[in-house]
Formats: structure tokens, sequence, C-alpha cells
């Protein structure tokens, strides 16, 4: 079966500074993978490149086996297809929270106004947010913000969605919530690359975690292997790191 | 003083036309002067030269040049009014200005809120024009109403070359009574329209503040 996202060699430096170090990882249809590693490991980088908000320098990334990094491809038709949700929430303050989610549903798809709030309203009562359509951004919770950027990224109906370290902006007593979604999620049958820091989190819903280290994926395999009997140096070390922080039970 | 209120009225009317011509050239001027594909690079260029060259000269010395020269052309009437051209060049020059601080406006705006708009597949254009635009321009209301607020003073200026607006009225008054009480007048005209244009700014923004955001800090 085609991959439904396939990266190969993928490249990426800022200046001298080599945040990608040629990547290759496919995911299958419907598969859920999780990325772990320090701060500064190329997570986010890999994502965004994904999304084509960051160019690659050199590499493939192939989406149902077409290559959307390379030179000439219009980004927008792909962003419909691969959703994205980041760390800070990125929400639009100065539009409710219903505008959120209708923005892309009126004006890329150019779905009535009418149609566009009927599926706004019954996404985000899916999420748990019916009740807060007409607020502004800045007047939820940190958790109810992340989870209307999921409701505004799901809008379009993407075939593959990002998750760039949903939980790390939010307090803990509010990670949960968003979590919950996260899982709801898993069995839609959406394609999901995860960023993050929720070690449990990432042993409990991933088909496959992969540990990078310097902007190259040093160890992959099911969760119970990566968590259970890391065989790099480099994943036992941080996974130790992690155990001794209190972030992961051994 | 009824003379003096009667000026101001021609005052008022150049203001108000020159207003909206402003903030809608203003704008154009801001979104080309922020465009990014590297194929409207041209248009970047004509962009920032305009703004350069009108903010380089003297308010003043575009109204002699454009109010003057233009007419001087010999053009047939109505299009050889100085005071048509001369108001049209105090559009032109303060487009240039609040251009300015409308592109303050927009680079104001997080590169993030770029970043969420177009990773939904808007194009870089409906990323101006929904998301950054209607953030930068609350952003830039009280500069705004600053210059607008110059703006409703500087139209003394066009009186330099022939219309008879207030400040020259003063003048004329002055002149005639030896007195020097129409200046004060006019003062106090220019007060009782620049204040409440302030003011009401300043509710505009309060009102906005309290629609979409959480509680103020004291």
């Amino acid at each position: 079966m085609t991959p439904k996202i396939e990266l190969s060699g993928v490249r990426k430096s800022f200046g001298p500074n080599v945040v990608l170090d040629g990547i290759d990882l496919a995911l299958a249809p419907g598969e859920v993978v999780t990325m772990i590693g320090a701060s500064g490991s190329g997570k986010t980088t890999l994502l965004r490149c994904v999304n084509l908000l960051e160019p690659v320098d050199d590499g493939r990334i192939l989406l149902d086996g077409t290559d959307i990094a390379a030179v000439g491809i219009d980004p927008n038709p792909v962003r419909r297809r691969i959703g994205i949700v980041f760390q800070s929430f990125n929400l639009f303050p100065h539009v409710s929270v219903e505008r959120n989610v209708t923005l892309a549903l009126t004006e890329v798809l150019g779905q009535p106004v009418a149609q566009a709030r009927e599926a706004a309203r019954a996404l985000l009562g899916r999420l748990g947010l019916a009740d807060k359509a007409g607020a502004y951004p800045d007047q939820l919770s940190g958790g109810q913000q992340q989870r209307t950027a999921i409701a505004r990224a799901l809008a379009l109906n993407p075939e593959v969605l990002l998750l760039d370290e949903v939980t790390s902006a939010l307090d803990p007593e509010l990670v949960g919530e968003v979590l919950d979604v996260v899982r709801e999620l898993r069995g839609s049958g959406i394609t999901m690359l995860i960023a993050t820091h929720e070690m449990g989190f990432a042993r409990e819903i991933s088909d496959r975690v992969c540990f990078l280290d310097g902007g190259a994926i040093v160890e992959s395999g099911p969760p119970s292997q990566v968590f259970g009997t890391p065989s790099d140096p480099r994943t036992q070390q941080f996974l130790a790191r992690v155990i001794a922080s209190g972030r992961l039970d051994s | 003083m009824p003379r003096l209120v009667e000026a101001f009225w021609l005052d008022v009317r150049i203001f108000m036309w020159t207003t909206p011509c402003i903030v809608a050239g203003a704008l154009l001027l801001a979104v080309a002067r922020s465009t990014r594909a590297p194929a409207l690079f041209p248009v970047r260029l004509a962009a920032i030269a305009y703004i350069d060259v009108m903010r380089g000269v003297p308010v003043i010395l575009w109204i002699y040049l454009i109010g003057f020269g233009v007419p001087g052309l010999g053009m047939e009437r109505p299009w050889n009014s100085p005071l048509l051209w001369g108001s049209v060049a105090l559009g032109m020059t303060y487009s240039a200005y609040v251009a300015e601080v409308f592109r303050a406006g927009i680079e104001s705006v997080h590169e993030s809120q770029r970043a969420a708009a177009r990773s939904l597949g808007l194009s870089g254009a409906q990323a101006m024009r929904f998301v950054i635009l209607p953030q930068a321009v609350r952003r830039v209301v009280p500069p705004l109403m600053n210059d607008l607020v110059s703006l409703q003073k500087d139209v003394a200026l066009v009186s330099l070359i022939g219309p008879i607006e207030i400040l020259r009225q003063a003048g004329i008054d002055k002149a005639k009574f030896a007195n020097f009480t129409p200046y004060v007048g006019a003062a106090l005209v220019f007060l009782a329209v620049t204040i409440p244009l302030t003011r009401f700014a300043d509710h505009l923004l309060a009102r906005e503040r309290v629609r979409t955001g959480g509680s103020r800090v004291r």
C-alpha cells in the first residue's frame, strides 16, 4: 500500500545550523506516529516542512505518492489535505471561535456561510465547545483554545493531522482534555504525526514511536520497544532523564 | 466668528473627502509594500519609492508643487482649481505617512498568525485580508487617529495657495480689525473638532478591547 505520507532524505538547515539531517519516515493511512526527543531535535521543523510552512533544502515529501516538496507545487491544495495544530494555538484573536473554524470553509472551499456554520457547530459540539461558538479566543481557557485550534484544523476534513506539542503550553490540569480529543481522533482513520513531550501519552496512543536526536531519527518502533527496550544509547539516555524527572513511569 | 465657522466648513469638507482617499490609498500602499512573492518585487519597489519621495519633501512644498503646478499645465475649469489640487497634494502626502502606520501594524502581527492562516490553505492574499489586516488595523487606530488629527490641522496649509479657509479668513479678519482675536477663535474652532475626534477614537478602542479581550489588568 502506498504510504499516506513518506519523507525521504529530508534535510533542512537554518544558516549553519543543521536542523533536519536526512529524515526517512513513512506513515501508512490511519497510522499514528509520535516523535519524541529533546527540544531542538527537529520535531517542530519536521512538522512545519510537511505542512510546507518551511521549504526543505533537500529530499522528498510524498503525499499519496506525489512529491509535495517539489519546486512549482502549489502549497494551498496540499495544505487542505494536511492540517496542523500548533503548540501556541495561533487562533485568530479578532474573530469568534466559530469564525476561526469557518474561515477556511467559506474562503478556501467557498462553502455558503450557513453550511459552514452548521459544520463548525457540529465540530465544536464534538469537541465539547458547543457553548463557546460565539466566544472570542482570549475568553477561553488554554485547553478550550487548543481544542478550538484542533477544530479549526479538522474543519477541512484533512487526511493527515500534524500535532506540534499541542499540550506544552497548557496548565497540567488542562492537558487531559486535549489528549482526550486526540485519543478520540485515533480511530477515525486520520493519519497523525505527533510531536510530544507527554511520554505516557506517546506510549499509549502511538502505533509507532520515533526518537529524534540531532535532526535524525535514531530509533523507531512500536512504543513497547522504544520505551521498554531501547537499543540506541541516545534513546536510553533520553528516557533515563525523562524517568528521572518523573515524567514517565519506568 | 460666524465668518470663521463658515470658513472652517471648507476645512471640514477638504478633510472629509481626503480622509477616505488617504485611508484607502495608504492601505493599498502598505499592502503593496508588505507583499512577499518574488514576482511582485516591482510592486514593492514602486510602493517604497512613492512613500520615500512623498515623505521626503515637506507637505507644504508638495501643496505648492501640485496645487500650483498641475493647474499651471493649462487645464480647463474645473480641473484647474488650486483647491482641488491642493487637497490632492495633501491626500497624496498623507497616504504615504499613513501607509507607514499601516505597515507597522501589519508587521506587528506575529508571524504565527500568518502560518496558521496559510496552514489552512488560505493564499497569501487571503491571509492578509482575513487574518493580518483586520488585526493590524485595530492595532494602529491610535496612531492613525493621531495622523488624522494632524491632517485636520494641516488642511489649513491649503489656504496658502488660495482657498479661503479658516486660517486665511482669520488672517484677513486680523488685518481688517487690527485685532489678534480671530487667530484665537480659529484655534478654538480647531480644538472643538480635534478633541472630540480623539476621545471618540479612545472610546472605539476601549469598546473593542471589552468585546474581544478578557479582563483588564490594573
